[in-house]
């Protein structure tokens, strides 16, 4: 394939990123590996002994694993729903932050099943759920959705990347194993770039992007039917479907946010993510989260109000500042009005700002995926007496950490080998003049704000 | 069943003596029991000697019977998922009788080979509000009609019988825990850790989805009303342990319910004393009905007595 200047120019940027496995990326990796290796030791204890290990009893018996399932999903949407939007409204500044916000998708759709592989207290009878799977179970309808889900983000990402694989494929001075050409020729399945192929790769791109949206939507709507499909207070919610959703986007655009960041000041890419990027996104995350603010102001307001006991009982859990009320407060006050002023006024909005108001709100919404999960179980219909004391609260233990750390240390090991692997702005989008933009035009509706 | 000697007769002549069974009667001759199932296959007009429940010996037609090889306490893991034909089971637990003697969870136990920190059955303390009177209120599985968890198993592992009794395969359960989740009454107990102080015999038995025994690690156990008792005619045992006699348990087929010293007529056991189910409101169905806690001989606080303070303390969890 013949390679055109402006492409050379722009792969020539990112060569380093790809060829030089420098002292801090060593270091780096080193950590994470030792972080991961520990999680590895402590989900070895965790079948050896038992859950028993865990901070789960017999009345939480879910607790910070799930907690992360939720919370890993959701941020798997930046891919998505963020990447699969734009692209379907053609909107150009989607080009260099796209493959972040697929790696994003990608990682956490991996990590994110793991978490409910750990709370299975027979692992080794997984394929149970094939010999005898019952379609009635939301559980299942989780597998299937999910499994879905994981093959369509990969088929999305791997599509818009076979580019990129036939540049790198054909550009010969770049100082790299000869493994690794090899699998740059074998992914990039023979891509000339020839004009058929060329529109065959698109429209199939197209068509992902389209498909990938509603099953993202399913997958978590599932998701919450887990929940919702119990007769459990502060669960068994008619809006906790697209409460959900909206919390996956919610947490998957401050993902993405908080990804550019680092890879702006990483890798010195100033030049292709700009301010724009974090003002566009930063109006989304806006809109995410008033939207998720009314949810959550809905469902607390409307259990409140009528303060059937039961309910009630979750409530004061959640309220009372002795027990999860300074956790509640930060993530439904501070985790949604924080960004909602910051992105808000405009001479707030720098991109270092942005990027914080979205940490912290990634933060608020891991708190509230646990606060969903720990206060309900802790409140039993029958009250929780004749159990042993020290099983009714929870409280995780060492081994709950570690896998917790575990997952977060893959995700960030995962995106540095990606990463490394393929240039993390996509060198033949962003070296292609302008496509004609949809007919939504983004801009104007921003500025105006 | 221990005795049925001292059991009230009411109505039997009314009775049709088809109603009768295993159950309350031993009324198993030479191998061969009676089906309670209406309209059993017609008449070879050989008739054979079997006893009613009221200890009475009957007459009846040899095609009312079937064989009984399903009698043995080891019954097949196809026959165990169907439940014992013709059978509706049903307990009522008499709130005016419980003085939380705790007898029922040991017996449990025993039964079950679970070890001393697995629970299938609680006593709670019951205060509606702070008005109305305290009363201990035993909780057992309620084999529910409707059952929320069985709904929710995602490999079928727990399911409903023909018999009314929801059963737990520890076999195939992949310790999900979603039931656990599901039931509203927190009546599901999961096996954390390898099983502690049982002895090694019990565990290398082949595992017996009726009996329940042994628990399989990593899986869920919980009340079972003791289908391999129930299939040899017996009363599980939290009933004939109770020193109170609070637990009555029979068949809702059969309009009986037992305690082993005193039988009633269920429907009118549950008319006469206002028997209630459990959070009728939450759709469920249960299985298990309350005698109300009225005229009560004793007070609350004998509950108490004999208690080991670790028992005690779990009565002043402060979970709010």
């Amino acid at each position: 394939m013949e390679i055109d200047n402006k492409t050379k120019e722009v792969l020539k940027e990112f060569s380093p990123q790809l060829e030089n496995f420098n002292r801090r990326f060593k270091i780096l990796s080193a950590i994470l590996i030792a972080i991961m290796l520990f999680a590895l030791y402590a989900f070895y204890r965790q079948e050896k002994d038992g859950h028993i290990i865990t901070g789960m009893r017999d009345n939480v018996v879910w607790g910070l694993y799930i907690a992360n399932f939720v919370f890993f999903i959701g941020i798997s949407y930046a891919g998505a729903l963020i990447s699969g939007i734009l692209h379907l409204l053609k909107v150009e500044w989607r080009k260099p932050i796209i493959r972040i916000a697929e790696f994003i998708t990608v990682i956490a759709t991996i990590i994110g099943p793991l978490y409910i592989l750990l709370c299975m207290g027979r692992l080794d009878r997984l394929f149970n759920l094939v010999l005898y799977g019952r379609i009635q179970s939301p559980i299942i309808w989780d597998v299937i959705a999910i499994t879905t889900y994981i093959i369509g983000s990969f088929l999305f990402l791997y599509l818009a990347m076979i580019r990129d694989l036939a540049i790198l494929r054909d550009t010969p001075g770049l100082k790299i194993g000869k493994f690794r050409r090899w699998s740059y020729k074998f992914l990039a399945i023979g891509y000339q770039g020839t004009k058929e192929q060329d529109k065959q790769l698109e429209e199939s791109i197209t068509i992902m992007s389209a498909i990938i949206i509603p099953i993202a939507v399913i997958v978590h709507s599932v998701l919450a039917w887990i929940f919702g499909m119990t007769l459990r207070p502060g669960w068994h919610s008619t809006i906790f479907a697209p409460y959900f959703v909206i919390a996956a986007i919610f947490s998957g655009t401050g993902v993405l946010i908080m990804a550019m960041w680092f890879y702006r000041k990483m890798f010195h890419l100033e030049k292709y993510i700009t301010k724009k990027h974090f003002d566009y996104l930063g109006m989304l995350l806006l809109i995410m989260a008033a939207i998720y603010g009314y949810f959550t102001f809905s469902e607390y307001l409307t259990d409140w109000y009528t303060s059937e006991t039961w309910n009630a009982r979750v409530l004061k859990k959640m309220f009372d500042i002795n027990q999860y009320g300074w956790w509640f407060y930060f993530s439904v006050l501070v985790g949604n009005l924080l960004p909602i002023i910051v992105i808000g006024i405009k001479k707030l909005r720098t991109i270092n700002n942005v990027a914080l108001v979205s940490a912290i709100a990634v933060l608020a919404l891991w708190v509230k995926r646990y606060l969903i999960i720990v206060p309900t179980l802790e409140t039993p219909l029958l009250p929780a007496q004749d159990t042993r004391m020290e099983w009714v609260h929870y409280s995780p233990t060492w081994v709950e950490w570690a896998l917790t750390m575990g997952g977060v240390a893959f995700f960030i090991f995962a995106f540095m080998m990606l990463s490394k692997y393929v240039p993390i702005v996509p060198v033949s989008l962003v070296s292609k003049p302008a496509e004609k933009a949809a007919e939504v035009e983004v801009k104007p509706t921003v500025e105006t704000v | 069943m221990k005795d049925n000697k001292g059991q009230q007769k009411k109505d039997s002549s009314r009775r049709n003596f088809l109603k009768l069974g295993v159950l309350a009667g031993g009324a198993v001759v030479s191998g061969v029991g009676l089906s309670a199932i209406a309209g059993n296959p017609g008449s070879t007009g050989e008739k054979v000697k079997v006893m009613t429940t009221d200890g009475k010996l009957a007459e009846v037609d040899s095609g009312m019977l079937h064989s009984c090889g399903s009698c043995s306490s080891h019954v097949s893991n196809e026959e165990a998922r169907k439940g014992i034909p013709g059978r509706k089971f049903v307990m009522v637990i008499d709130l005016s009788r419980c003085k939380n003697a705790r007898k029922c969870i040991s017996a449990c136990q025993n039964m079950h080979y679970l070890p001393k920190d697995k629970e299938w059955i609680t006593v709670k303390l019951m205060q509606e509000s702070e008005e109305t009177a305290p009363y201990w209120m035993p909780k057992t599985c309620y084999h529910c009609d409707e059952p929320p968890c069985t709904k929710v198993c995602p490999v079928g592992a727990t399911f409903k019988r023909d018999d009314g009794i929801v059963l737990v395969d520890n076999e195939r359960c992949i310790g999900c825990k979603f039931c656990m989740n599901a039931c509203p009454y927190g009546a599901r107990i999961f096996n954390w850790e390898k099983p502690k102080g049982i002895p090694q015999e019990i565990l290398d038995r082949p595992y017996n989805i009726e009996s329940g025994a042994p628990q399989i690690f990593g899986t869920v156990g919980k009340c079972d009303f003791c289908p391999d008792m129930t299939r040899k005619g017996m009363l599980p045992d939290c009933v004939t342990a109770c020193p109170n006699g609070v637990y009555f348990f029979g068949d809702l087929n059969e309009d009986t319910v037992t305690n082993g010293s005193e039988t009633f007529r269920f429907s009118e056991l549950i008319r006469d004393k206002a028997g209630y189910r459990f959070h009728e409101d939450l759709g469920t169905q249960p299985s298990v009905y309350y005698l109300p806690p009225v005229d009560r001989n004793f007070p609350v606080e004998s509950g108490f007595k004999g208690l080991s303070e670790e028992e005690k303390a779990r009565y002043k969890v402060n979970e709010d």
